[in-house]
């Protein structure tokens, strides 16, 4: 994945609207009426926000199907998604080695309380 | 699958003690609870002596970390992996209000330029001490810095993580 296509995805998935429409669509083709409708959005504000995921790849829309369904496109936000994973494993990793160092430290402590 | 009670909901991922939130497109937030008090907590997260006890991935060491505490330092710290590759950053602090809170830039020498910032905040409650991380990203290269460092452990394996990512955006 290219830098511009990472963000040019992450711009898409900085809305709360266009994630709930992900969301929708993560449990099956819908169109874009269908998608309107728990919104109380106009139809163009949605086919603005339809775009907007076109373009980063999230999702597809059929164009040869007469009720043109829009579809998500998982591959893309597998992307997104694993970037995300390796940043959370690499401050994982080093929150639970400080976890591990602090508590080292206060029993050292404690112990040293207790000698003298 | 995801569910519509998820949808429009302020959701976090919770993995273990640290909870990771994607605040919006550029910025991550992860909060962590220690079991340790708040002094003691800032004093691991800003000096030396600690900080080369824990900062670097497992298995390695810091041969160099060189900090200077006040606002406008620098800090630098290389990190040298059990294989004897040598990874380097460096930032520089701009604020501290100890023991609560630091704001610093970070960045991987491996790729200049692309920095990144991050403002850590450490609250005390009942003698553990929560500290938040927020990174704030200010270009596409920023972001990736920190990762393509060679510092994460294997390849990424690819997960069906859909819904998780999806519960992380806020």
């Amino acid at each position: 994945m290219l830098n511009h296509e990472l963000d040019a995805a992450f711009a898409a998935l900085a809305d709360p609207t266009r994630r709930a429409i992900l969301a929708r669509l993560a449990e099956g083709e819908a169109t874009v009426n269908e998608l309107a409708e728990p919104f109380d959005l106009k139809l163009p504000t949605i086919s603005k926000h339809l775009k907007v995921l076109q373009r980063a790849g999230l999702i597809s829309q059929r164009r040869t199907a007469q009720r043109r369904p829009c579809r998500l496109e998982t591959a893309r936000l597998k992307e997104v998604a694993d970037w995300v994973e390796r940043y959370r494993r690499i401050w994982e990793e080093r929150f639970g080695q400080l976890d591990a160092y602090l508590t080292d430290l206060q029993s050292r402590e404690k112990s040293r309380d207790h000698e003298q | 699958v995801i569910t519509n009670s998820s949808i429009g909901d302020r959701t976090t991922r919770r993995i273990g003690a640290m909870t990771l939130t994607v605040k919006s497109d550029l910025e991550i937030e992860l909060t962590r609870v220690f079991d340790a008090p708040r002094l003691l907590v800032f004093e691991a997260m800003s000096k030396p002596e600690h900080l080369r006890r824990w900062w670097g991935p497992r298995g390695s060491t810091m041969p160099i970390c060189e900090i200077d505490f006040r606002p406008g330092g620098a800090w630098r710290f290389v990190i040298r992996k059990s294989g004897g590759q040598e990874y380097a950053f460096r930032g520089e602090f701009r604020e501290i209000v100890a023991p609560e809170r630091m704001v610093q830039t970070f960045e991987f020498e491996g790729m200049p330029g692309a920095v990144s910032v991050e403002t850590m905040t450490l609250s005390e409650h009942d003698g553990k001490t929560t500290v938040m991380s927020i990174s704030r990203f200010d270009s596409i290269e920023a972001r990736d810095g920190m990762i393509q460092s060679g510092m994460e452990k294997g390849a990424a394996e690819t997960y069906d993580r859909l819904e998780e990512l999806l519960r992380t955006l806020v």
